[in-house]
Order: structure tokens, then sequence, then C-alpha cells
């Protein structure tokens, strides 16, 4: 039992490592330094609230049959009705929690929380 | 079967506080805002009505090309012939919004296109989908002209007053469709002097009641429009939106939401999201249709008529 457990795990661990690098290698060099993302789908922002310093390029895309839009409950930025597959990127320079929604489906509801930059870090 | 003065009972009131889901022929008729029959139909009760019948379309989704339908455009052009082979025909069409998926210029030309072949004038409200210009140019353009705000207006036709509403611009966070204080103000002016008897049909994009928050699929002050309408003793509300049939009774308000011509979408809580849903292809014009509405002179009677594209 335990050397099949340890088989097993030891095969997934392979499987991961061998993913990742064919991760690392399908992204282009310019968005290797990690770009935050929300994910559009069955009608969510997805994750729902993502934490950010300042400085950071967001972009959300739309992965939905149906065009959604990103709106600050501020009006501090907008998008345009996003379609099946378009982006959207807004970069956050200021601290503070952003609340935004779909303007076309406000029960969509998201939040950004941009932190302040870590001095040296 | 049912007399005149069940209308004021609050206990048989209660018990018709039901919703309904169908996806065939379904036939209200309508007494001083309480049905007196309901059942399954064919076209023959539009073919015997007098008075004043008119057609109700919704979410024709022009431009709309993902799997739970390639060809929108095609699924309208069948529902024109629907249209256009009704036995009476209707004094008018409405149109509940979403006439295109993404408001393009291109989008509204191919539904004109296709709708102007009815021969039939067609009074419409936006949806969220008409408006994705942020200053609802495009749709103003071609359907505002006369109207007010994003586009409200009301019109009367064979003694019953038409309103149409507009609850898809400046939404809240969190919220659900939208009228806002404008539009209610010119509503209840609008209403103000008209007698209780006048019969009166509303029309909007979104439901004007909440049938199901955690999707939207409401208007959140549609309520301080349904006080307004309280006196009246016939109130019938067409909406879409939802692409599907519902139906609601609530004292003399009748609520009807209308079959899109371009795309299904589930039964509330049973997807995890309202988006377009895909069947198979044979079942696909089952669910999509257009609604008959027939105004009986005199009887102050509304029958109300889904009809899909194939039964």
């Amino acid at each position: 039992m335990v050397l099949r457990k340890l088989c097993v795990g030891g095969l997934r661990q392979a499987v991961l490592g061998i993913a990742a690098l064919l991760a690392i290698a399908a992204i282009p060099p310019s968005a290797r330094a990690e770009e935050p993302s929300v994910k559009i789908d069955n009608f969510t922002f997805n994750p729902p609230t993502l934490t950010i310093a300042a400085g950071t390029t967001v972009t959300w895309k739309n992965e939905d049959d149906i065009p959604h839009t990103v709106a600050s409950t501020t009006k501090a930025f907008k998008s345009k009705a996003l379609d099946t597959d378009d982006s959207y990127t807004f970069t956050f320079t200021t601290p503070g929690v952003y609340e935004y929604f779909c303007s076309l489906h406000p029960h969509m509801t998201g939040k950004i929380v941009v932190e302040a930059k870590t001095g040296s870090n | 079967m049912t007399s005149e003065h069940d209308n004021h009972d609050p206990s048989r009131r209660k018990v018709l506080e039901c919703m309904t889901w169908a996806g065939t022929g379904v036939l209200w008729t309508i007494a001083g805002g309480v049905p007196t029959a309901m059942g399954i139909i064919d076209q023959a009760i539009a073919a015997e009505a007098k008075g004043l019948t008119f057609l109700q379309i919704s979410d024709s989704h022009v431009g709309f090309d993902k799997p739970a339908n390639p060809n929108a455009l095609g699924t309208l052009e069948e529902a024109i012939g629907r249209v256009k082979a009704l036995p009476v025909k209707p004094a008018f069409m409405i149109h509940t919004g979403d006439i295109t998926h993404l408001s393009k210029p291109k989008e509204f030309d191919d539904a004109d296109q296709m709708i102007s072949q009815a021969r039939l004038d067609v009074h419409y409200v936006p949806g969220e989908h008409d408006i994705l210009d942020e200053e609802v140019k495009l749709y103003r353009e071609r359907y505002g002209r006369g109207a007010m705000g994003a586009g409200w207006y009301s019109f009367d036709a064979n003694g019953v007053h038409f309103i149409g509403l507009v609850n898809v611009t400046n939404l809240k966070a969190g919220g659900l469709g939208n009228l806002g204080d404008e539009q209610l103000a010119w509503l209840e002016a609008d209403l103000k002097g008209r007698t209780a008897s006048t019969p009166i049909v509303v029309f909007a994009h979104i439901p004007l009641w909440v049938v199901y928050r955690d999707w939207g699929w409401g208007t959140e002050d549609g309520g301080r429009a349904l006080d307004m309408l309280k006196r009246f003793g016939s109130v019938t509300v067409l909406n879409g939106h939802i692409h599907q049939v519902m139906q609601k009774v609530e004292g003399n308000v009748t609520f009807h939401t209308a079959q899109s011509t371009a795309f299904p979408q589930p039964v509330p809580g049973t997807a995890p999201s309202p988006g377009p849903m895909k069947v198979a292809d044979d079942k696909l014009r089952t669910l999509l249709g257009i609604t008959n509405v027939t105004f009986k002179q005199g009887e102050q009677r509304l029958a109300i008529v889904d009809q899909p594209l194939q039964s």
C-alpha cells in the first residue's frame, strides 16, 4: 500500500513537473513576469477578489458566450463591451480597494485590492 | 366558470400567485386581470378573435453565432415567416429588446431588413445588448425618435394603453434591472387621469418582477411601477430577457415573458449560469418562438398565445 501510494505520488509529481515546464515554454518572454488575470466565465469574475501590488496591470478575459463589461463602481475604469475571447487591461497605480461589476449583468461583481509596494521587494 | 366577483376574493388571488413554465402553446384568457381559462391551444383561437391582436417578438440577438444557435438571423427569419402566416393579421408588433447581440450597425441593419418583411409597425424597447455603445446612440437613432430618455414612451390602440419602458440602463453593482426616478416620474404622469377601467399593457426587456435574483432576472425598482398600476382593472406586463415562457398572476396584473427567436436559456437554478443553452439541433426550434396577444373589445379580455417555431 505504502509503496503504491509513493509510486502514484511520484508519477503525479513528474507529470506536474513536465506540465509546468511546458507551461513556462508556452508563455512568451514578455508575459513571464507574472501578470495577474481575471477570467470571466459563467457570468462570474474569477477570482472574485484579486490582491496585487501597486503598479500592476490586470487583464480580464471574457470566456463566456455573452458579452460582458468590467466597470468600476466609482467610474475609475470601464471597459467596452467584451465579446467572447476579448480582453481588457488596466494598470492600478494607487493602493486601495477597487470594486467593479458588469454594467450589463450587474449581479456580476468583483474586487481588486491594490497594496502599497513593499520597499526593497 | 369563474365569475367576476372572484377578482376581489383575496384567497383566490393568493391561489393564483403561481408560476408556470411551458414550452408549447399556452392560452390565457383574462377577465378583469384574472385568468378564467388556461390551456394548450392552437391557431384557431387567433382566427376567431375579434378586436385587437398584436404580436410580441423578443431577443432576436442578430449577430449571435455561438454553438447554442450558429444562425440567429436564420431563426429570426423563421419567426417572421410564422408572423406572415398568422390567420389574423396583427395590428402591430412589439419587440421586447436584444434586437442585436453586440449593437453593431450591421446587426441592426440585418434585423431591420428581416423584421420589416412582416410588414407591420413595430414598437421597440431596448435590451442590454442594444445599448453597448455608451451613449445609446445607435438604438435611439433607429427606434427612439419621439421617445423619452433612453427610449420609453406610450401609445394607445383600440382603447388599450401601451407603455414601453427601459430597464437596462444605469444599472447598479450587485443590482437588477433599473427604471430610475426620471422614468418613474414620467410613468406616474402618464397614468394620471386615466380611468381604472383602461386596459394597460406594459412592456420592457428585463422582467419587471423578480424572477430569479441570483441571475439578475428582475427589476430593482419594478415594484414602484407596479404600485402605480395597482388601481387598474387589467394590467398585462410583457417582458423578454430570460428566453423562456414564464407566467405569473398577482391581483389584476398578469406577467408574461416571451421566448427568444435566437437561443434558449436555462430554467432558473438548473445551470451554473444563465448563459445560452445548447440543446439538440432538433429541439432548438421547440424552444424558440413568438407570442400572439389578443384583446377582445368590451370583454376586457386578453389572450396570450405562445407559438414555438416548431411544435
